[in-house]
């Protein structure tokens, strides 16, 4: 299956009538296994013959991922789906296992060391939790202005200014530079985050849950600040969030994940309205909708098995109300069902 | 609207409160977090008690569980469960209804459950702190509980630790650790957001079940408005510690009189066009320690006139239970229902 995926709607107005989006960031067939290696034990054991294996966690299995330029995916998936890893592995702060990273149609393994370093600087990523993941110790102007000065990007006398403009384009008063994190509330952290991502001039972001820990009407704010953000520096966005309405209201394309693997892509709109695959309905059956309604709650039966050691088969099989015998033994590939969209499940190879 | 219409307080409520003032006397300051809030919840009624963090829904709902501690103290205010003041009684009176009359479920079900003891352990406790039963009916009780709500074969895990459940069946067990004794009262604290959707989706189809056959009234302390909707009979919305709009959820949800609610509502992502920009509210939650005279949000809210800086007071709108605490009620064309 190709990794190329067609342009949507969104991709093709945002590049005027110019046909095909160029794809910017390409992920073929990437795997990223996490390995707890035998100690001491468990190895003299094994001398003795007892068998004990390596633990391994298949947190991405093979996935395909095109981020056409200029577009929004978002990336859905319940928590050790593995949508952070992948997240991760897209901007490359974990290796890969297996596969290849592709850059504007040129791969990114390889490069010399001065190119992979400004390569770099082009993908940011933007974590979940505002307070982990700002420095305690530094204040707001060294936090957003260390990255461009240690890059080049700017001299060091010119960061106070620069930081002042960053922040200014968050929304945040540049005044408050010489404060320290804790000084800030959680939606100024957030912007924060933001600023110090968009300070080294990226043209790609991974925002990881990167609006959960905020209050409702503070996310708002934020989402609005992402598409402001979008718009004026022509951003692409890989979103990730187990949130499906906020993932509807922001992204042009939707991917679901299920234990490490993609079971569905499409474009907003079409997998909203008619989801494919039996995870994905049931997944978009929960979306609470603020309707006053009473309304009865239809569960999905079962847990969410463990990463370590999932299901033979199609993996979501065990709890889905239409597994054969078929999902038992194969996972069912990713095939395209429509112009755009892809599933992986046996039900559409039957009809 | 028949399943609101039969859960208006009409019935007599289970659960009373009158004026509640719960303040923190903090080296800065005095925080309202809870002030001058009333409310009643029936019998068989769910009502969900929305706001964002730190608005004073959770500190309500240690407030009847009589869960404060110093420097925080209820100052003011009734909370009556069937007819008893529960502000007045003793230590010991309160903990002889905890966990019996009135139970409560909280967010993390790994911080509520002992780590190091057996479900079955912790569960018979919580019965013979409260009854005198043999030990044997206390562990059938236990059992029943756990089937009911919907833990695959109780009897072995009974024997388990929590820490060999996982996040979705931690709850299951909190729970039924909470329903052990037929309370008249849950208190739900956020109990699914810790939780994964499809996960959610079961616990909030357990819940619904439950208040249904047992009759038992329940609070729904959440931020979720989503939830809310589908789930309470009637809704309060908090904001900076107060009571800003209460009705029943169709009422609130569909004709919001007060515009934090309208604000809520509008940031709501799903219910926007795609795309679009959502409307927000801005500035703000104000800190309670600063928090002057005058309506809360007046600071945030496109309404403001100088009317606000005197509060205002909880006014009904259209049918009788609809109040909101706002000088500049929003007005609607009259809603369709569907």
């Amino acid at each position: 299956m190709s990794p190329t995926v067609a342009p949507t709607r969104a991709g093709e107005a945002a590049r005027g009538a110019g046909g095909a989006p160029e794809v910017l960031l390409t992920l073929a067939a990437v795997s990223k296994k996490f390995v707890k290696s035998l100690d001491v034990a468990a190895r003299l054991g094994n001398l003795l013959g007892a068998q004990v294996r390596e633990e391994i966690v298949h947190a991405v299995d093979r996935v395909d991922l095109a981020i056409p330029a200029g577009e929004v995916v978002g990336l859905v998936g319940e928590s050790g789906c593995g949508k952070s890893t992948l997240g991760r592995l897209a901007v490359g702060l974990l290796a890969l296992t297996e596969g290849e990273r592709f850059w504007r149609g040129h791969p990114l393994s390889g490069l010399p060391a001065a190119d992979a370093r400004r390569q770099q600087l082009k993908m940011q990523m933007i974590f979940q939790d505002p307070y982990a993941s700002l420095n305690p110790r530094m204040r707001v102007v060294d936090i957003v202005g260390e990255a461009p000065v240690a890059h080049g990007l700017i001299s060091p006398r010119q960061q106070v200014e620069y930081v002042g403009l960053q922040l200014n384009r968050v929304g945040l008063d540049p005044t408050l530079m010489r404060r320290f994190p804790h000084q800030f509330s959680g939606g100024q952290r957030a912007r924060i985050g933001i600023a110090r991502a968009l300070a080294v001039k990226p043209e790609f972001l991974v925002c990881d849950e990167s609006v959960a820990a905020l209050d409702v009407s503070i996310q708002a704010q934020v989402l609005n600040l992402f598409m402001d953000l979008r718009s004026a520096l022509n951003l692409t966005y890989l979103f990730i969030s187990h949130d499906l309405g906020v993932v509807e209201h922001i992204s042009d394309r939707v991917v679901i994940m299920y234990l490490g693997r993609v079971v569905e892509s499409g474009p907003t709109p079409e997998l909203f309205a008619a989801p494919n695959h039996p995870y994905t309905q049931a997944l978009l059956h929960e979306v609470g909708k603020v309707e006053p309604k009473k309304r009865t709650f239809v569960p999905v039966k079962g847990e969410i098995p463990s990463p370590l050691d999932p299901p033979p088969g199609c993996h979501f099989h065990p709890r889905c109300p239409h597994a054969m015998a078929k999902c038992r033994e194969d996972a069912p590939p990713l095939v395209t069902i429509a112009p755009g969209r892809q599933a992986a499940c046996w039900l559409n190879a039957a009809t | 609207m028949s399943a609101t219409a039969a859960a208006s307080p009409s019935r007599s409520p289970i659960l009373r409160v009158e004026g509640l003032k719960t303040h923190f006397f903090t080296k800065a300051g005095v925080v309202r977090a809870v002030d001058d809030v009333s409310f009643e919840v029936a019998k068989g009624e769910v009502l969900g008690l929305v706001g964002e963090s730190g608005s004073g829904k959770s500190m309500t709902g240690y407030s009847i569980m009589g869960l404060i501690d110093p420097p925080g103290r209820i100052v003011a205010g009734r909370i009556e469960l069937a007819g008893r003041d529960l502000s007045r009684l003793s230590a010991e009176e309160m903990r002889r209804l905890r966990g019996n009359r009135v139970a409560m479920i909280f967010q993390d079900p790994m911080m509520t459950l002992n780590p190091v003891l057996r479900i079955d352990r912790q569960m018979i406790e919580t019965i013979l702190a409260h009854e005198k039963v043999g030990e044997q009916a206390a562990r059938e009780r236990s059992r029943a509980a756990l089937a009911r709500v919907g833990i695959p074969s109780p009897d072995e895990r009974l024997n388990a630790y929590p820490h060999q459940f996982s996040g979705g069946m931690r709850q299951r067990v909190a729970i039924a650790i909470a329903l052990l004794n037929d309370p008249d009262l849950i208190i739900a604290d956020e109990p699914t957001t810790a939780l994964d959707v499809t996960i959610q989706g079961q616990i909030l189809y357990e819940m619904q079940k439950l208040t249904r056959e047992t009759g038992a009234a329940m609070i729904w302390i959440t931020h979720d408005l989503s939830v809310v909707a589908g789930l309470a009979d009637r809704v309060c919305v908090m904001y900076a510690g107060r009571i800003v709009e209460q009705g029943t959820t169709w009422d609130v949800l569909t004709t919001p009189r007060h515009p934090y609610t309208q604000g809520l509502l509008d940031s709501v992502p799903s219910r926007s066009v795609r795309g679009a920009r959502l409307k927000q509210i801005p500035g703000m939650t104000p800190s309670l320690l600063e928090l002057g005279p005058g309506c809360p949000f007046r600071e945030r809210c496109a309404f403001a006139t100088a009317a606000c800086e005197v509060l205002p007071p909880m006014r009904q709108h259209g049918s009788g239970t609809h109040a909101a605490c706002c000088h500049h009620p929003l007005v609607h064309e009259p809603a369709v229902p569907a």
